[in-house]
């Protein structure tokens, strides 16, 4: 026993030892030809697969997208949109036909794509609290919401400036004459459902002043079922985002005409945003998007091009390796 | 004991600069303080101003009468306290020192920034974290080591020692014992605080003390009580008395002070206080009265701090800090105009921007975070062993050094049995001349005779050496029968010289047998010669000599002195024809031992009158009771005997070159370091040991200035000028501007010889030199008048011309302003490395002060940045951790520059995206650990565990220390190289998730996690690439940062009061995200690994060469002899 412990206190000592002296056992990498050939070769292998696989996945994913925010002003509001869109006594309706060009399998994603608009902004992005959407009116410190903090003395449900310019335009699908079941339920993240959004909060003393920024909300709803509102205050990345609005739960097919009336209730018209309606279906990869596809393919054939190139300049120019007679003061006296 | 004794090595490091200055400032008359430069040498000797004796305020200590002592309650107790705080005082205290740093104020100001609301970047906490971070880990470290401090200060003060209370010795503590209390200690025992010995176990009043913690130096001092209360106390008898001594000052090597006692009044000196942090040796007991206690004493008092000294890579760092400042500006206008003109142009919308309800305009800004490193240096030891030897010697005119001793060659038996017999036993063997040896067996007749028997008495007597007799029971001695047994001697002494001439005057059968102050005994040839020694003239830097008053047993008076030849021959008699002859015989010996490369000293002696010797007792005694100047009037007072001198001879003893010295000095010639050698030696001498340590070469242009006034000087250097055609200083120097390196540059050895040696980095490319190399050989004096003058530009021309530069008999002060002149005229970097006292002025004033611990003491080793063991570690320290460590910073700089620098364009290109607004996709937490926590341990791990080629190739390689001078490893081209790299990386890391999620339904917080781990993982990769050596440490840093960022990002988005909630754990089930990470890392690091691979395969540096030919070699050993046979 004694000697066990000897001996492990040894070992302990060497390695301390060891480590103090820096000569630690070590793996010490030389870039050879060999390796950078094998490292683009294997680079190109795999890439190139992997590109390809993605751009098929891509590829198996129909989009049509409809921009709508001008064809859904009269002809007569056309030069003064925001007049249009701010005068409450003018039906907002609106119907489009949507051409379908392939056949798309269920469920089909309903998003709704805004452009032009900076979600991401600064100030907008810290006005929210993310306590009184948990916790209600029984959270008071609402400062960060500013400037939608109070209205009328009265705090705010949910408070600040995201949750006031909830997007408020909805669409209904019909195809031949019959309406489209879309299942407007889970559209948001699980985990802000049931742990960001209070389930007992329901909105209060929200869209009451004079400024409208949205749409409104039912306030029996508890903000855990406003689905709507948690897909909003995932603020978005980028000034053009997608949202999603619900899911088609039938196959379309080729050639189907869908016509979609929609109340086009949002205004985005007073800084030139653009609002598109965007069916789509999805792969393991998720939405349309060729650029992973691409990028990979390249990056592949490249490094098999590289792989290639060294092949031949070490063929061309071969310096034998750890030649010390290259070392410049030995190349002189060679020379000399 | 010696644990407990330990605090006072640690605290005391940097006692050497005491005497060092003090060295500097006494030898400074003989310098004509004429180096206006060195003036910064003088400052630091300002401190020891206060050492004069403050006559008019003397402190007063009344023996054994602590309460009168200590009355008017002035005086300090025995309390020490090395610990910075207590328990209160600790965070104020500690928090003022920590802001002393640049960084930490800037952190500071960053944070307080955050706190307004309008500015805030970060969040208010979050803000704080990375100074607070750094703030705790120092205060814990602090805390921890104060705490050290404060249980190793109780032990100290709860330490006991015998004090005499109430008329007999009692134990008490440490910390209560008071100045003016008489102490008792026994042998082996720690002295508790400054005391004045009053009596010792020995009769007339011998202590010995080692004083290890002091100065370092292993060798036993002696110390003495004065007779006077020497006596009484042996007798047992109370002293009661009072001392008048000087305020507490630093200098551990002077003190005065005077007693009174019994109505006389005499004078104590350094050799009659013992300090606190000795250790009673050789002596059963010593009774001393305490004069200085607790914080007042000399070893507490020095605790200074050593300035501090920057590399160059720093200050180019500092240049690229601002560049990046610029750059960060730059960033900061563009998105203040951006959101400028973005307000303007949607000013009419603004109210009514869903996103932005309030005009409000605020500037982005941008954290950078530098990160301090901290640089090493390196350093060296001497060139000699100092291990001196007593080679020859002339005698009266005749030179002895032909034939060495060997038992059978002498004469008769009955002289071989004398010899033998006689002879003490010493610690080293001595060859003897046997010429000489029978020579001293003669009668005591005849001039020549009685000058050798002298001639050896003066080497026997004239030191401050201490003999050490002890039992050698083991060693029978078949012959020693007179002897009852054979006595071992060992002689302990300041210097090895001093200990050299005495075992050799040994060998010769004048045997140092006993010292006490007031008599020695000297064993001749087996009869005990008692000499009265009535005063002694210690060695100083001005007279150059050392001499000491005898009485003979029958009466007769004589001065004995011992010294260096320049100072010799002027006070020698001129009287006969004879002494003329004898004189310049001696001094053709002379000539000729130095020019073996043997140090010498000469021997004269005289009688005095009893006139003289009246006249020089009474200025003597006056002189060295003196409070005020004692040096200068001591001085004064030799003068008065060491005049009129009969020559008696001269002694040459070798110091051996250390091992390896000549060829570390190639190496480094060869790793392209101009060494310069700084000498206190003769012309001869330097010579000599250059020719020996091969740094000089036969084939070598010697350029030898040696002039006594100024024409001559300027002449030399001209005519030097235009016979080798130096070119002018300023194109050299802007080819060495361009060449240098930023670490190395002048190298300074002195070699033990007392000499110094400057290595300076020459150009880079080896210049088309036709001639045969220079070597400049210049003595002191010539530097007086050259570094005085104008003609401190020529002398720098041909000195950095010159392969070799050679200063022989240069002052301390002046070897300083020998580094200095280099340091203020070029950009190159210097290094100094020397052992002895005489060093120090030079190492502080270098960029690299190196010290080596020889037997000249430790003062260089305490002012060094650096020390070692033997001079030959030099090449070691430069070429393989001077390497490694280059080679480390300079990446590591690039790389942190690199790793914020990518960091803040990410983030920088992202707020283009969000209206100029600076918001931050990543989450506050991330951003802050990004550089605390996510990538710091690999930096760290990587600075202190890479290494590019293994010592032994470097060692083998000198030249690969030329990278260096390239600046291969950090120079602008690399850094804006390293910056262009930096921005396609930033791009690469912002656009392909940008491109993967155009028009989709990512989030801000997704997209931030996603920027997140792609930039850790990309810095870590890149790091990952250049890493040459992997140990498993290296790998659990780089690897796990990666883990724990994970880790990091799964807890932080598991708190649902974050707006991230449960992004992770989203993004992780998508495959586009995995997709994505990889595609990022992969094109981001393509160019540098196109750009990396080559260069190492079609333009490998000789750096990479070395390390394939280390490691490829290694693994197929077939292959290797072939290249090399090839290459011979």
């Amino acid at each position: 026993m004694a000697d066990m412990n000897r001996e492990r206190h040894r070992t302990r000592e060497t390695a301390f030892y060891l480590f103090t002296q820096q000569s630690l056992p070590a793996c010490k990498p030389v870039l050879t030809p060999g390796w950078v050939i094998t490292i683009f070769l294997f680079m190109g292998l795999i890439f190139i697969p992997v590109g390809l696989i993605t751009l098929r996945a891509s590829h198996s994913v129909v989009e049509i997208v409809d921009r709508y925010d001008t064809e859904c002003v009269p002809e007569a509001f056309r030069i003064d949109k925001i007049s249009y869109i701010q005068d409450d006594s003018i039906p907002k309706n609106c119907s489009r036909f949507m051409k379908v060009h392939k056949y798309m399998k269920a469920p089909i994603y309903i998003y709704y794509q805004l452009d032009n608009y900076y979600q991401n902004h600064r100030r907008y992005v810290k006005s929210r609290s993310d306590k009184q959407l948990l916790h209600g009116q029984k959270y008071h410190d609402t400062s960060s919401c500013q400037p939608v903090e109070l209205n009328s003395g009265q705090p705010i449900v949910p408070c600040g400036l995201i949750a006031w310019s909830l997007f408020n335009d909805s669409f209904t699908f019909i195809r031949e004459r019959a309406e489209l079941k879309v299942n407007r339920k889970n559209i948001a993240w699980k985990s802000d459902r049931d742990h960001k959004f209070g389930k007992n909060v329901h909105p209060f003393n929200f869209q009451n002043g004079t400024l409208i920024g949205g749409g409104k909300l039912n306030p029996k709803i508890p903000l855990s079922d406003q689905e709507d509102l948690i897909v909003w205050m995932r603020t978005s990345a980028l000034p053009s985002f997608r949202k999603l609005y619900g899911r088609i739960e039938e196959d379309l097919d080729a050639d189907d005409v869908i016509v979609v009336n929609l109340m086009n209730n949002y205004n985005t018209y007073s800084f030139g945003g653009k609002k598109k309606l965007v069916l789509s279906t999805s792969s393991w990869l998720g939405g349309k998007n060729d650029f992973l596809g691409h990028a990979c393919v390249i990056i592949g054939s490249s490094s098999l091009i590289l792989a290639i190139v060294f092949t031949l300049l070490h063929l061309k120019y071969r310096r034998p390796h750890g030649d010390t007679s290259y070392l410049p003061w030995n190349r002189k006296s060679l020379s000399g | 004991m010696p644990r407990q004794g330990s605090w006072g090595s640690m605290e005391l490091h940097n006692n050497c600069n005491t005497r060092a200055s003090f060295d500097i400032s006494r030898s400074s008359s003989l310098a004509q303080e004429n180096l206006s430069k060195s003036q910064r040498i003088h400052n630091k000797s300002v401190d020891f101003d206060d050492n004069l004796p403050h006559a008019e305020n003397p402190r007063l200590i009344y023996i054994n009468d602590p309460r009168r002592t200590n009355d008017k309650y002035e005086f300090t107790g025995n309390e020490i306290r090395t610990s910075k705080y207590t328990l209160i005082t600790f965070l104020p205290k500690n928090l003022f020192i920590q802001f002393h740093r640049v960084a930490y104020l800037y952190f500071l100001a960053i944070a307080a920034l955050n706190q307004l609301p309008p500015l805030a970047v970060f969040g208010r906490t979050v803000s704080l974290f990375p100074l607070l971070f750094v703030l705790c880990v120092t205060a814990i470290k602090d805390g921890y080591e104060d705490w050290r401090r404060h249980r190793s200060d109780r032990n100290e003060n709860n330490r006991e020692s015998l004090v005499l209370q109430a008329g007999e010795f009692q134990m008490k503590k440490w910390k209560t014992i008071r100045a003016g209390e008489v102490v008792k200690i026994h042998a082996d025992e720690t002295i508790p605080c400054d005391m004045v010995l009053l009596g010792t176990s020995d009769p007339s009043g011998l202590a010995y003390i080692q004083t290890m913690n002091l100065d370092g130096e292993s060798n036993l001092k002696t110390r003495y009580a004065r007779q006077e209360t020497a006596s009484s106390i042996f007798e047992g008898c109370n002293v009661l008395g009072l001392i008048r001594c000087e305020q507490p000052n630093r200098n551990i090597y002077e003190f005065t002070a005077n007693m009174e006692f019994n109505g006389h009044r005499f004078p104590l000196s350094q050799s009659n206080i013992v300090l606190r942090g000795c250790q009673l040796k050789n002596t059963d007991w010593i009774i001393g009265v305490v004069v200085y206690a607790g914080q007042e004493t000399k070893a507490m008092l020095n605790s200074a701090v050593s300035p501090s000294k920057r590399s160059k890579l720093e200050s180019y760092m500092n240049r690229e800090t601002l560049w990046l400042s610029i750059f960060l500006l730059v960033m900061c206008s563009v998105v203040a105009v951006g959101m400028g003109l973005w307000l303007h142009r949607h000013k009419d919308e603004l109210e009514t921007l869903p996103y932005y309800r309030k005009t409000y305009i605020r500037n982005g800004r941008e954290n950078d975070n530098d990160t301090n490193l901290s640089l090493y240096y390196y350093g060296v030891g001497t060139l000699t062993e100092n291990k001196m030897e007593f080679r020859k010697a002339s005698v009266y005119g005749k030179d002895y050094s032909s034939s060495n001793f060997t038992e059978d060659s002498l004469q008769d038996d009955n002289i071989r049995d004398a010899a033998i017999s006689s002879r003490w036993k010493l610690k080293s063997e001595i060859s003897v001349d046997s010429e000489l040896m029978n020579f001293l067996h003669k009668d005591l007749a005849g001039d020549e005779r009685i000058a050798a028997h002298l001639f050896f008495l003066t080497l026997a007597a004239c030191n401050t050496v201490i003999p050490i007799v002890s039992q050698d029971a083991s060693s029978g001695h078949g012959r020693s029968d007179s002897w009852g047994e054979v006595k071992a001697i060992d002689y302990q002494g300041e210097s090895p010289d001093e200990q050299a001439l005495v075992s050799a005057a040994s060998a010769y059968g004048y045997t140092l047998h006993e010292r006490t102050s007031g008599h020695i005994v000297i064993d001749v040839n087996g009869d005990k010669l008692r000499l009265d020694v009535l005063g002694l003239h210690e060695f100083d830097s001005v007279r150059k000599r050392m001499s000491v008053v005898i009485r003979f047993p029958d009466n007769t008076i004589k001065v004995l002195v011992k010294g260096a030849d320049t100072t010799m021959f002027s006070i020698l008699a001129r009287d006969t024809e004879k002494d003329n002859l004898i004189r310049q015989v001696t001094q053709s010996h002379l000539t000729e031992y130095s020019s073996e490369g043997l140090r010498t000293l000469v021997v004269a002696a005289r009688d005095l009158t009893d006139v003289e010797l009246e006249q020089w007792q009474c200025r003597y005694e006056d002189a060295s009771t003196s409070l005020i100047d004692r040096a200068a009037k001591l001085r004064q007072t030799a003068a008065l005997v060491e005049c009129n001198l009969n020559l008696l001879g001269a002694t040459a003893i070798e110091d051996k070159l250390q091992d390896g010295v000549p060829e570390a000095i190639e190496a480094l010639r060869q790793a392209g370091i101009k060494v310069w050698v700084l000498t206190g030696d003769k012309q001869e001498t330097a010579i000599s040991i250059g020719l020996s340590c091969k740094l000089l070469t036969a084939d070598m242009q010697k350029i030898i200035i040696n002039g006594n006034s100024e024409e001559e000087c300027r002449n030399l250097l001209t005519d030097a000028k235009t016979r080798y055609g130096v070119q002018p200083a300023h194109r050299k120097n802007e080819n060495s501007k361009r060449s240098n390196n930023p670490q190395n540059g002048y190298l300074e050895i002195p070699d033990d010889a007392k000499s110094s040696n400057v290595l300076q980095p020459c150009s880079g490319k080896e210049e088309p030199d036709v001639c045969a190399p220079l070597a400049l050989i210049i003595d002191g004096n010539s530097l007086v008048y050259i570094l005085e003058k104008d003609l401190e530009s020529e002398l720098f021309d041909i000195a950095t011309s010159c392969k070799v530069v050679l200063c022989c008999r240069v002052a301390p002060l002046q070897k300083a302003g020998i580094v200095d002149l280099i340091k203020s005229r070029t950009d190159d970097m210097t290094l100094a490395i020397g052992d002895g006292a005489n060093d120090v002025s030079m190492i502080q004033m270098a960029d690299v002060g190196v010290g080596i611990c020889g037997q000249e003491g430790r003062q260089a080793v305490m002012a060094s940045d650096f020390a070692m063991g033997q001079f030959r570690f030099l090449k070691r320290l430069l070429l393989v951790h001077g390497h490694w460590n280059y080679q480390r910073v300079g990446y590591l700089v690039l790389y942190n520059f690199y790793r914020n620098a990518v960091f803040v364009l990410m983030l920088f290109w992202y707020i283009l995206c969000t209206a100029f607004s600076t918001t931050s996709a990543l989450t506050d937490w991330s951003s802050v650990f990004y550089s605390v926590i996510y990538t710091s341990v690999p930096t760290i791990v990587v600075g202190i565990l890479d290494k590019d080629l293994s010592h032994k190739t470097l060692l083998k390689y000198p030249k690969l220390y030329g990278a260096g001078h390239r600046h291969e490893a950090y120079n602008l081209q690399l850094f804006w190289v390293t910056m262009i790299d930096t921005l396609w990386q930033s791009l690469v890391l912002f656009y392909i998730p940008l491109f993967t999620y155009k028009e989709s339904s990512i989030d801000i917080w997704s997209i931030g996690s996603l920027w997140t781990i792609a930039v850790v993982i990309l810095v870590n990769m890149h790091l990952a690439m250049d890493i040459r050596r992997w140990v498993f440490i290296t790998h659990a840093a780089v690897w796990g940062s990666i883990i724990i960022t994970y880790a990091c990002m799964v807890v932080l988005d598991s708190i649902p009061i974050f707006p991230n909630y449960w992004t992770i754990y989203h993004l992780a089930k998508s495959p586009t995200y995995w997709l994505t990470i990889l595609l990022i890392i992969i094109v981001a690091l393509l160019p540098r690994f196109l750009f990396k691979v080559i260069h190492q395969i079609f333009w490998p540096s000789d750096i990479q060469i070395a390390r394939e030919a280390e490691i490829l070699r290694k693994a197929t050993p077939n292959l290797r002899s072939m290249p090399i046979e090839d290459s011979s």
